[in-house]
């Protein structure tokens, strides 16, 4: 396997994006960005793939516009997913895994405010007994959390204090759209919203976009002083009935722990959009105590759909580069109750270096 | 001032879903008052069936009868429903296990309050007094309350009556089997009406673009780098990613670079075929669009024929390229063909 | 570091149909897949991961269908992922598919893409009307005449061209049990004669709107030896361009040329007409065959694609047989077309095409093409090992 390192990372989030489901308009300042991190310009990216969906903006083939931004004339190696970013990230890592390129950029947006998302995303559902219902995300996130409080795996006390604790870190976070902390008691005091959910279980609608940059060797030296190393990145998918799965837990989760070495992460920054899905995350992943969780604030705080899980490898490797941990763990998820996980492992090697 | 433009609107379509062997016949069930559950290679019963077995792969074939009362095992409240669920007031959303099955349903459930609603309850399928074969044959599952109406115990005996019950209707819309047939015969098909609304907005440059054609001019955008000018005007330069601000203003008239006749009509057009379908090159753009070319003959039309613009009446206007009803010949001899040609 | 070696060793399909009534989602996947892996001679349990490629979520109307058909598909469990490139998402996808066993992550991949677009309409699906602005061209056939006015401007083509294309294409399909279309009795005048849809595009020189679906086993080399008769993947390449930039060639397309050539560099490939036993090219109308040709170098440009088409150069006796399967013309599940050309191609090098075998077919071309002709995937497979 090749060494390849998360070398630059952009992002933008926003209650109300005004403009265009293509959100081309958006992903301009980002690649700026990137380029400005790297030093870069759009002819050293070997490869582009992005990540959105049809569905968020209603229409059919709406990733093409997208290309635009990044600038086409001469053509480019590009790829697209309807999937997060983070699986985008993916596609790239594979990109440059088999030598055909050294260098990746890849981004995702999502307009979630152009539809109701809850309801859209009822689509996701298996379209013959499911969907004709419209269960919304929240009911099925509902479902899985009064699971695990039935069980006696959690209470809301717990749910709470993941809240809290995203909330106050999210403070220092300027993309953050949801933050402020008080306390586990004022979170508790608030009125239920999806019994067993408050609203501050649940995460925020979020428009946005995100991008990140993937080098191999020499050129992640070449532009990143402390490259964010993937050690690991794999991904599983778990049935969708939400009759036939356990769901206090997350077998998914728990394949692509096994397949990464997890020891000594300092951060994991996990892609939970709903309380009691942090709990879960962490059991499967076996994180200590001791693991800083979700310091960005998570996606309780901020969630542009197609991005989030994108960004939390983003907000992981940012760790790395700022040199507050030298490894890390970046986590994403998508479909109903924590369907399909994605883990990536960064580390610093600068010190094995001698850098 | 919004710095965008934005519309309403609706993707909306009756999807026509072939169920195949396994959903059909659980909603066949469903149709005939009886709930189906599939029996997997690990023995368990799991409703709905699933299509596969999990383990074996194999299409699943072994089908029981389980009652339709059964055991909440894990409940929701729904505080604001959305368009389409179940019941338009405040419910529950919860996982069944029927009496007889291994694995729950889930449904929605008629409740007036997340305290009227536990795990462990019992509750019973609330029939729809109509039904076509479809998930929403159950109107939704309500409190069992009469412990001689419990149905007994094992998979397959003592089938569970289905009772329709006149409760008053919910709005949730009748989904109609494309092939209901006769009471015994599978259900194979179901419509499932899928109706989005979403607020489109459109980027700042376009929404210049349109709000200049309500003030009746064409107005395009020059990139910086490589200085071609574009209509519609775009967020970034496609060609080399550059955010496009410079505008332009463009005259009315331009050249056919190509075009087709459409004689088919399409599902939404509203223009009347046989009509011709041109990319205009405005004098002064870079790139050409798509417009209607009318006043002429469809037949006599040609690459290079100049064409001005036919404008609405001004007081039909609105912030749209439809202000221009079409383009009609333009009193010129044709542009040369090596004067277009590197825009075919 | 190069890539590992990777090979087909099982292509399976369904029959395509304009309304696979008989099948939900899952029954049409698992119908090619089935097909797939018994080809193979392996079961689901064997898979590493699972691809799939679908086109708009808009067509049956479910997003990220993927999902809840992971366990139909065998995939609960295990990595999946979903492609998306318009029209070319099944050429993609099974580049995608290639890379996995290529990079070394997996050594045994299914991929699969299909599409169920009875269960909408494909003309609707494509147009859903956007504020302020005006629907002027009437779905893809509306978008692509005019283009197809240029070329045959440019190259000074006579007009039953497409015709020969179309008549070649659905006599092919009568050979390939799969095919939607099995029109008897096609020729270069019944074409001639059939409605003009889009000047210059007519009705029988147009693609069908099909359910099907097609599925790919791609294995490493060591699991290669399973089969007696592996097609060898000698390149895959993909290229993007804009939809419309000023002064984009919409006839030959830079993105088309770029990948053309990087193909046969991989490939090792000088002169594609000479080296290349048998093409299966993404052609949706028929004048994109004379289009594609020229533009992926199998002729000279302006000209050399109509020419090579109206000598029966691309006739199943010809120099270079195009479309033996009846291509896209024929069937048109628009999220597994391009699969289906990737497919053929394999099948071809494998001796394993049946009736609409080119005998002693070594090398193939497999393309696949989508959106405003902006994204190209593109494979060449033999039957040897490929020696880089």
């Amino acid at each position: 396997m090749r060494d390849v390192a998360v070398v630059g990372f952009a992002q933008r989030q926003m209650k109300e994006f005004d403009g265009s489901p293509t959100c081309v308009e958006l992903l301009v300042p980002l690649f700026a960005e990137c380029y400005e991190q790297t030093g870069w310009t759009r002819r050293d990216v070997g490869f582009w793939c992005s990540g959105s969906s049809d569905y968020l903006a209603g229409r059919s083939f709406s990733f093409v516009q997208a290309v635009d931004a990044i600038g086409v004339i001469p053509p480019v190696n590009e790829s697209h997913v309807e999937m997060d970013l983070a699986w985008a990230m993916y596609e790239a890592w594979l990109k440059i895994q088999t030598g055909e390129v050294d260098t990746a950029l890849v981004y995702a947006f999502g307009k979630s405010s152009a539809g109701i998302l809850r309801r859209t995303l009822a689509l996701q559902l298996e379209p013959y007994t499911m969907t004709p219902l419209w269960p919304d995300t929240v009911s099925l996130a509902g479902l899985q959390a009064r699971a695990g409080i039935d069980a006696g795996l959690w209470d809301e006390r717990a749910m709470a204090e993941v809240a809290n604790r995203s909330l106050t870190d999210a403070e220092k976070n300027e993309y953050a759209v949801r933050k402020g902390g008080s306390s586990v008691e004022e979170l508790l005091s608030r009125p239920m919203y999806a019994d067993p959910l408050r609203k501050h279980d649940c995460a925020p609608v979020t428009d946005g976009a995100a991008a990140l940059v993937l080098a191999a060797g020499d050129r992640a030296r070449e532009v990143c002083e402390r490259p964010a190393w993937i050690t690991s990145l794999s991904h599983y998918v778990d049935p969708m009935s939400m009759g036939t799965r356990d769901l206090t837990r997350s077998p998914s989760t728990a394949n692509a722990a096994a397949a990464s070495d997890l020891d000594g992460v300092e951060v994991a920054e996990l892609h939970a959009p709903f309380s009691h899905q942090e709990l879960i995350l962490r059991s499967e992943l076996g994180l200590g105590d001791d693991v800083r969780v979700n310091p960005s604030g998570g996606a309780l705080t901020s969630n542009p759909m197609f991005s989030a899980g994108g960004i939390r490898i983003g907000e992981a490797a940012r760790q790395i580069w700022s040199g507050e941990a030298s490894k890390v763990l970046g986590h994403a998820t998508s479909g109903p109750a924590l369907q399909q996980n994605l883990v990536c492992v960064m580390e610093d090697r600068t010190a094995q270096e001698g850098r | 001032m919004p710095r965008t433009l934005s519309a309403p609107v609706t993707v909306a379509f009756d999807y026509t879903r072939s169920t195949g062997p396994v959903v059909g016949r659980f909603l066949s069930g469903l149709r005939d008052g009886v709930v189906i559950g599939g029996r997997t290679s690990d023995g368990k019963v799991v409703v709905p069936p699933p299509e596969y077995d999990p383990v074996t792969h194999a299409p699943l074939d072994d089908f029981v009868e389980v009652s339709d009362t059964g055991t909440v095992t894990s409940w929701t409240w729904v505080p604001e429903p959305v368009k389409g669920q179940p019941l338009d007031r405040p419910f529950a959303f919860a996982l069944v296990t029927l009496d007889g099955a291994d694995a729950p349903l889930l449904h929605a459930l008629d409740v007036g309050s997340p305290n009227d609603v536990s795990t462990g309850m019992r509750v019973r399928v609330r029939w729809r007094v109509e039904r076509d074969g479809a998930i929403t044959d159950i109107e939704c599952f309500e409190a069992a309350v009469d412990s001689e109406e419990r149905a007994v115990g094992v998979a397959g005996s003592g089938r569970a009556r289905a009772l329709p019950r006149d409760e008053a209707a919910t709005e949730q819309p009748r989904h109609t089997a494309a092939d209901a047939g006769t009471q015994g015969e599978d259900i194979t098909g179901i419509v499932v009406p899928i109706e989005l609304d979403y607020l489109y907005a459109a980027s700042p440059e376009e929404s210049l673009f349109y709000t200049s054609l309500s003030e009746g001019k064409l107005v395009g955008q020059r990139c910086p780098t490589c200085g071609k000018v574009y209509i519609p005007p775009r967020s970034a330069c496609p060609a080399d990613g550059t955010p496009t601000a410079e505008e332009v203003e463009l005259p009315d008239t331009g050249t056919v670079t190509t075009f087709c006749i459409v004689n088919v009509p399409f599902l939404g057009q509203r223009i009347t075929p046989p009509y011709v379908s041109a990319y205009i090159l405005l004098d002064g753009a870079d790139i050409a669009f798509l417009h209607l070319i009318l006043d002429i003959p469809a037949e006599e039309v040609r690459m290079g024929m100049r064409v001005k613009a036919v404008w609405k009446p001004r007081d039909e206007w609105g912030t749209t390229i439809e202000n221009i009803s079409h383009f009609a010949p333009a009193d010129e001899p044709d542009a040369d063909y090596e004067t277009y040609k590197v825009h075919l | 570091m190069g890539k590992q070696p990777a090979a087909v060793i099982g292509v399976g399909q369904t029959h395509h149909r304009a309304k696979r009534e008989d099948v939900s989602m899952a029954g049409l996947c698992r119908e090619a897949i089935d097909r797939a892996l018994e080809d193979a001679g392996m079961t689901l349990d064997e898979i590493d991961a699972i691809v799939v490629g679908k086109a708009p979520d808009l067509f049956e109307g479910v997003m990220m269908p993927e999902l809840f058909l992971a366990e139909a598909l065998g995939a609960a469990g295990k990595p999946l992922l979903r492609v998306h490139t318009a029209g070319s998402v099944g050429g993609s996808t099974a580049i995608v598919a290639s890379s996995l066993v290529q990079a070394g992550v997996h050594k045994k991949v299914l991929t699969v893409a299909y599409e169920k677009q009875s269960e909408s309409n494909a003309m609707w699906a494509l147009s859903v009307p956007i504020p302020f602005n005006m629907p002027v061209h009437a779905g893809a056939g509306g978008y692509f005449a005019p283009h197809v006015r240029s070329y045959i401007r440019r190259s000074g083509a006579p007009t039953h061209i497409g015709a020969i294309v179309a008549a070649k294409d659905r006599n092919n399909a009568l050979k390939n049990p799969y095919a939607h279309l099995h029109n008897e009795g096609t020729t270069v005048e019944s074409v001639l004669a059939s409605q003009m849809l889009w000047d210059p595009i007519r009705y029988d020189e147009t693609c069908p709107s099909s359910d099907g679906a097609c599925a790919l086993v791609i294995v490493a080399e060591d699991e290669a030896s399973r089969s007696s008769n592996p097609a060898w993947i000698h390149g895959t390449v993909m290229r993007s361009e804009a939809t419309s930039a000023a002064e984009r060639d919409q006839v030959n397309p830079q993105a088309s040329r770029d990948a053309a050539a990087a193909i046969w560099k991989q490939a090792g490939i000088t002169s594609p007409i000479d080296e290349i036993d048998v093409a299966e090219i993404y052609v949706p109308f028929s004048w994109f065959e004379p289009m594609w040709l020229e533009s992926l170098g199998f002729a000279e440009p302006n000209g050399g694609g109509w020419r090579l088409t109206e000598s029966g150069g691309t006739a199943m006796d010809g120099v270079l047989p195009v479309n033996c399967s009846g291509g896209v013309l024929s069937s048109n599940p628009i999220g597994a077309s391009g699969m289906l050309r990737f497919g053929e191609a394999a099948l071809q090098v494998r001796g394993a095409a049946g009736e609409h075998q080119v005998d002693g077919a070594r090398k193939a071309l497999g393309h696949a093409y989508g959106g405003g002709s902006q994204f190209f995937a593109m494979w060449v497979v033999g039957a040897e090992k490929p020696s880089n």
